[in-house]
């Protein structure tokens, strides 16, 4: 099933042609991942799916991005409510100043998902068990969400994510800032939260994209050279470009 | 005298700097690369010696009465002695360097000297003065009546009429306004500033800003004291409520003017030092701009806000201008902001020029200054504090 | 249990909607708060300028009053003109042309409406051209500040007011009375009859109180006192019905007063005051020479001063003796020089800013050399040569510490140090400048070390490399590259030091001195301080002089901040 289908995108920093006419189908409960060198655009185009780069003020983006086939650059649709149902968690974990109940719970009260506190509670507790951290955690709600470790920070952006009832995950390189053990916890846990979501990862490891995804897109300097299974892309690439970044010709 | 002096041990100085520049080519022996220091040094280490003892010199004969013209004498013979010394191994670069390191060491002692001559000369004075009143610093601190020069007996000064609880409270009266005023005005201009303002706006508002903090306390003085204590006094009238002329509402009211640039750009540079990435953390949960800013930017910056508030409050009482202009000079106890109170400045200024014997006058005078410079020390110590904490978090 | 692929269809819901109107709303609020914050802001910083601005206008003229004045050879000795008393001279010059002024109050206002300080601008000119001795010569005198606010309009002015009816008048020595054919003065009775009214309510007010008194002492058994005040209370009652009855009449008499406006005539050339009214008729005093005057009571004009003679510094003597010199066209107004060019003055048209100028530009002199060349290679040392130890950070924090004292602080240091320990001059430039430059130096030693800072590390070492000394970076290197900085710092730490006030007062630097200072040893005062000092002032026209003081202040201000920016931008380089 298709959650996400972009048409003909093309993405302007200023004078800066970024994205060049990006047209991909994004499904649901499955990882894409999306890799390609660095400075190729596929950051750019993560955060287009969110809307975030509205917040960049000489931004501009033309094409067709449709989400369950309605169009999210639409006038109607209002990016704040848009993100709600396009999670995102960044390259390096972004705690909130807040306790780690807050930080979970941030999300659900500015949309007003809960009505009450045990419901808020359980909110909490099941986004924190789905992002894995909840028995780590479970006795330190109160702490602040800056004294936990690194991976344990980006499991609880993950949660904070969660528990905003997203339908789309995005996550920017959610591994890069951390170390070999916590990125096999967030492997995992990406490899469970398929079930429930679309996911779309950025990432400059094949070797992540190749473990956790099962579509793959390759970027290469704001085009997108290829998309497929990710199988089908690392054992038989059809674009030289690929083949080449994958064989580790450059990258 | 003493000027003429010191422009003739620079006339020296400069002459010796030449006769050793020669000298050390003649050492030499017209090989210059021979020398350890280059000629230039030479020169200028006969220069520093004459330059240093004459100025010492000259600064000791003054201060003991002799007569200056000594001091040039003291200049020659350093100089001599300096230029006699040179040899072809001398390491007069390196010794020059280490004279001028020195100065340089010295000039960053001012800074310190500066402080303990602050606090020797508060102390001194305050300790007499207490010494005055038979160290009854409870009737200092708490006494609700002050008038320590009226019925004076031979500079004898009545412990009971010292009680600086009056003034403290008038400060605190006037400090609470202006920052009643200046606090919402001052952070809701910042974080407007730094969150929503486009970049032309901002270009316009922060020359305002700078403007507005630019103008010297005596202007607003003579503003609140000619326009807004007249205004307020009126509109009082037209709603039949008395308001005095030197009412502390006027003053509070624009001393929280003066400090709303201070708070506002100094709560700006917080604002702005929180990282974006918490914004954006915000904003793809779906958070709106003003969600993220009351949230999770302004309790990431409230420790920094809080230093921006308590330096405001800082300035607040050790305003001096503005209330010696526009509040009033009777200690009276009251808290109603429509009457006339006095601060802990007013009273300074007054006793100091007051008609009063200086030595009697200088007493509480130096006590009240202590007090304030206390005062001060501490919101400034808790401000440094609490902008350590700050960057502790994010840098 | 929570279904968080139900809460997910809650994005979606007009609920949801709704909650994001409310939303937006709220940040709408935020941004219309900061908004408002920023207006108020700048309405306060625009009455400010505005209130000071529209003050000082007043300070920018003043008035010359044209006069003919004979140099009597007989009261000026050729060889002393300097010791001649001139102010005399002037006084009997107006005596000979009014002399219809009379009596100690009156002579004295005429004297007042020339400034006292015309007499030495008079005698200087003569002692210039002695050959002017025994001529009459027409010399401009200098207005008194009553005369200049009454000429600028300050103290309102006299209107003339519409009349129909033929006057018919009939001289009596320095006396005229007056009947209008019509009831041409009806219109201005009210005011007096009013306070007759206010008067009679007064004393039956006092009546009351005796009749209290009365009552008490007749139950005190006292008949005699009881008696006195039964007396007093019936002369008062009596009195009151008077005034009532008078206050009512239509064509009764009035006398304008003090708490009136002020009633004149004027018949051709020659005002009356009028001292006793009636709807149509009246009495007044002639101002102007009875002999040679010719009444022209047909073309005759009805003037009112519509502001009472309580509230306004000008009396009325005052205000037709200067309207008269107007219509004579004897009055010039011109730029006001002595502001500009004088020391202070208890006189507020001598008084000028000069003297607190040059004790300012001395002042800040002595800032400028205590504060930079102290400043800066404590910046040099701190940033360059220190070593993280103990006293380096006790420097900082002291560096700190000393920002943010108040500068009243700085005023008893210098107090106690320089003028008490050190027995320097009090009020003079040097003490000042050293009790500001103490306050400068953390702002310069800040600024200056953040300058420094700035310059990259790599200049420093390829200076290093080429076997540089560390001093010799310092000085060939470090510091020119960051002197933009400094300089920028420097200006910005004087023209804070240039606008401070208090830390001077506590010095001595508010005495009232009238010469311009020599140099940094001599007693002067500063612009501030001289603003302060004219604040406190009663005289109206100081009010003005002020503003312009401020206005003076503020442009140099303005100037210094603005070559700060300017230099700013002309080096401001990216490494």
């Amino acid at each position: 099933m298709i959650k996400m289908k972009t048409r003909n995108v093309d993405v302007f920093y200023g004078e800066n042609h970024a994205i060049k006419d990006v047209s991909i189908d994004i499904l649901d409960k499955t990882v894409t991942a999306f890799i390609g060198p660095s400075g190729c655009g596929k950051s750019t185009f993560l955060r287009c799916l969110n809307r975030m780069n509205d917040t960049i003020s000489i931004c501009r983006i033309t094409g067709e991005l449709l989400m369950d086939d309605e169009d999210i650059y639409a006038k109607s649709v209002d990016p704040v409510q848009l993100r709600a149902r396009v999670g995102m968690v960044f390259q390096k974990p972004n705690p909130f100043p807040k306790s780690i109940y807050d930080n979970v719970a941030y999300g659900p009260k500015i949309h007003g998902l809960v009505d009450n506190k045990s419901d808020l509670d359980e909110v909490v507790e099941k986004s924190l068990k789905r992002a894995a951290i909840w028995a780590e955690v479970k006795d330190r709600l109160n702490e602040s969400g800056t004294s936990l470790s690194g991976g344990q920070q980006q499991r609880l952006c993950i949660a904070r994510a969660i528990a905003t009832a997203p339908e789309v995950l995005l996550m920017d390189e959610p591994a890069s800032a951390l170390d070999p053990i916590a990125t096999a916890q967030i492997e995992e846990l990406i490899d469970e939260l398929r079930h429930r979501y679309s996911v779309v990862i950025v990432t400059h490891s094949m070797q992540q994209a190749a473990r956790v995804s099962q579509k793959t897109a390759f970027f290469h300097m704001g085009d997108m050279v290829e998309y497929g299974d990710t199988t089908e892309i690392f054992t038989n690439p059809v674009d030289q470009r690929t083949q080449d970044y994958i064989t580790g010709r450059f990258g | 005298m003493a000027a003429f002096v010191a422009v003739l041990i620079t006339v020296i100085a400069a002459g010796f700097f030449f006769l050793s520049r020669r000298k050390a080519v003649l050492v030499s022996g017209g090989v210059l690369a021979s020398l350890h220091s280059r000629p230039g040094y030479h020169g200028f280490y006969s220069f520093l010696w004459v330059t240093l003892f004459g100025a010492g010199a000259l600064l000791v004969f003054t201060n003991l009465s002799l007569h200056p013209a000594l001091a040039l004498g003291v200049a020659a013979i350093a100089g001599i002695a300096s230029s006699l010394n040179i040899r072809a191994e001398t390491r007069a670069r390196n010794k020059s360097e280490k004279i001028v390191t020195g100065i340089l060491f010295a000039c960053a002692g001012v800074a310190v000297l500066t402080t303990i001559g602050i606090v020797l000369s508060l102390v001194f004075e305050t300790y007499n003065f207490f010494e005055s009143i038979g160290w009854r610093v409870d009737k200092f601190l708490f006494g609700p009546r002050w008038s320590p020069l009226s019925g004076l007996q031979d500079g004898v000064i009545d412990p009971d009429r010292v009680g600086i609880m009056p003034l403290l409270l008038g400060t605190a009266m006037i400090t609470g306004i202006a920052m009643l005023i200046a606090t919402p005005i001052g952070l809701f201009a910042a974080i407007f500033l730094s969150e929503f303002a486009s970049l032309r706006l901002r270009g316009w508002v922060k020359p305002m800003m700078e403007v507005l903090a630019g103008i010297p306390t005596v202007v607003y003085g003579f503003f609140a004291a000619i326009t807004v204590a007249p205004f307020l006094r009126d509109t009082g009238g037209l709603f039949g409520v008395n308001v005095a002329s030197e009412s502390a509402l006027a003053a509070g009211l624009v001393i929280g003017i003066m400090i709303i640039p201070s708070i506002s750009s100094l709560a700006d540079d917080v604002i702005n030092s929180v990282p974006q990435s918490l914004r954006d953390g915000s904003y793809a949960l779906g958070a709106t701009k003003a969600e993220t800013v009351r949230q999770v930017v302004l309790p990431a910056a409230l420790p920094g806000i809080f230093s921006a508030l308590l330096l405001g409050v800082s300035r607040a009482v050790g305003e001096t201008m503005v209330v010696v202009m526009a509040a009033g000079q009777g200690a009276n106890l009251t808290a109603n902001p429509l009457e006339a109170v006095t601060t802990v400045t007013v009273q300074i200024v007054m006793l100091i020029t007051g008609d009063t014997d200086a030595s009697t006058a200088a007493g509480p005078a130096f006590s009240l200054a202590f007090t304030l410079f206390c005062l001060t020390l501490v919101l400034n110590i808790l401000a440094m504090r609490f902008v350590r904490k700050y960057r502790e978090v994010y840098e | 249990m929570i279904n968080m692929a139900e809460l997910s269809k809650k994005h979606r819901s007009a609920e949801s909607a709704q909650r994001l109107r409310k939303r937006k709303a709220s940040q709408k609020r935020l941004v219309s708060y900061g908004i408002l914050a920023i207006t108020l802001s700048g309405m306060a910083l625009a009455t400010l300028l505005w209130s000071v601005l529209g003050k000082s206008a007043g300070a920018l003229t003043e008035h010359h009053i044209q006069l003919e004045i004979t140099l009597d050879a007989d009261l000026i000795d050729v060889e002393n003109i300097a010791q001649a008393d001139f102010a005399k001279l002037t006084k009997n010059m107006l005596k000979s042309r009014f002399p219809f002024v009379s009596g100690r109050t009156d002579r004295r206002e005429m004297n007042d409406i020339i400034s006292a300080g015309a007499a030495y601008e008079l005698r200087d000119l003569v002692t210039e051209n002695p050959d002017m001795l025994g001529q009459t010569v027409a010399f401009d005198f200098l207005a008194s500040d009553i005369a200049d606010l009454y000429f600028k309009g300050a103290y309102g002015q006299i209107a003339p007011a519409p009349h129909q009816g033929e006057l018919t008048l009939s001289v009596d020595g320095d006396r005229v009375s007056f009947i209008a054919s019509t009831d041409d003065f009806a219109p201005y009775l009210a005011p007096s009859r009013a306070r007759l009214l206010m008067r009679a309510d007064e004393l039956r007010i006092e009546a009351g109180l005796q009749e209290n008194g009365r009552r008490v002492f007749t139950e005190q058994g006292n008949p005699a006192e009881a008696a006195k005040r039964e007396t007093a209370r019936d002369a008062r009652i009596a009195e009151a019905e008077a005034l009532e009855i008078l206050a009512g009449q239509p064509d009764g008499f009035f006398e304008p007063d003090a708490f009136t406006s002020s009633i004149f005539l004027k018949l051709g050339q020659v005002w009356v005051q009028v001292e006793t009214i009636s709807a149509n008729a009246g009495t007044g005093k002639i101002l102007g020479d009875v002999e040679s005057s010719i009444f022209a009571a047909d073309e005759w004009q009805l003037l009112i001063y519509e502001d009472a003679p309580i509230t306004r510094k000008v009396s009325d003597i005052q205000a037709i003796l200067l309207e008269n010199l107007r219509e004579e066209g004897r009055v010039s107004k011109g730029i006001n020089t002595h502001f500009f060019t004088s020391g202070d003055s208890r006189e507020p048209e001598l008084a000028g800013i000069w003297g607190a100028a040059v004790g300012s530009f001395w002042t800040m002199m002595v800032t400028i050399i205590f504060a930079f060349f102290i400043g800066v290679p404590a910046a040099i040392y701190l940033e360059e040569f220190a070593r993280d130890n103990k006293f380096t950070r006790m420097v900082e924090i002291n560096i700190n510490n000393l920002a943010a004292v108040p500068s009243i602080v700085f005023g008893l240091l210098g107090l106690s140090v320089f003028i008490g320990f050190m027995g320097m001059q009090r009020s003079s430039p040097i003490v000042g400048g050293m009790v500001l430059g103490i306050m400068t130096l953390p702002v310069i030693i800040i600024a200056a070390r953040a300058a420094i800072k700035a310059v990259p590390p790599s200049i420093r070492d390829g200076a290093l490399a080429l076997g540089a000394s560390d001093l010799q970076v310092s000085m060939h290197h470090v510091l020119p590259l960051s002197m933009p900085g400094i300089l920028t710092g420097t200006i910005l730490g004087m023209a804070r030091a240039l606008g401070e006030t208090a830390p001077l007062i506590m010095i001595g630097m508010v005495a009232f001195i009238v010469d311009i200072p020599d140099g940094p040893t001599d007693n002067a005062t500063v612009l501030p301080v001289q603003i302060f000092r004219w604040a406190d002032f009663p005289e109206r026209a100081f009010e003005a002089r002020t503003a312009a003081a401020i206005v003076v202040l503020l442009a140099f201000l303005f100037a210094m901040n603005l070559t700060a920016i300017l230099l700013r931008k002309r080096f401001e380089r990216r490494w």
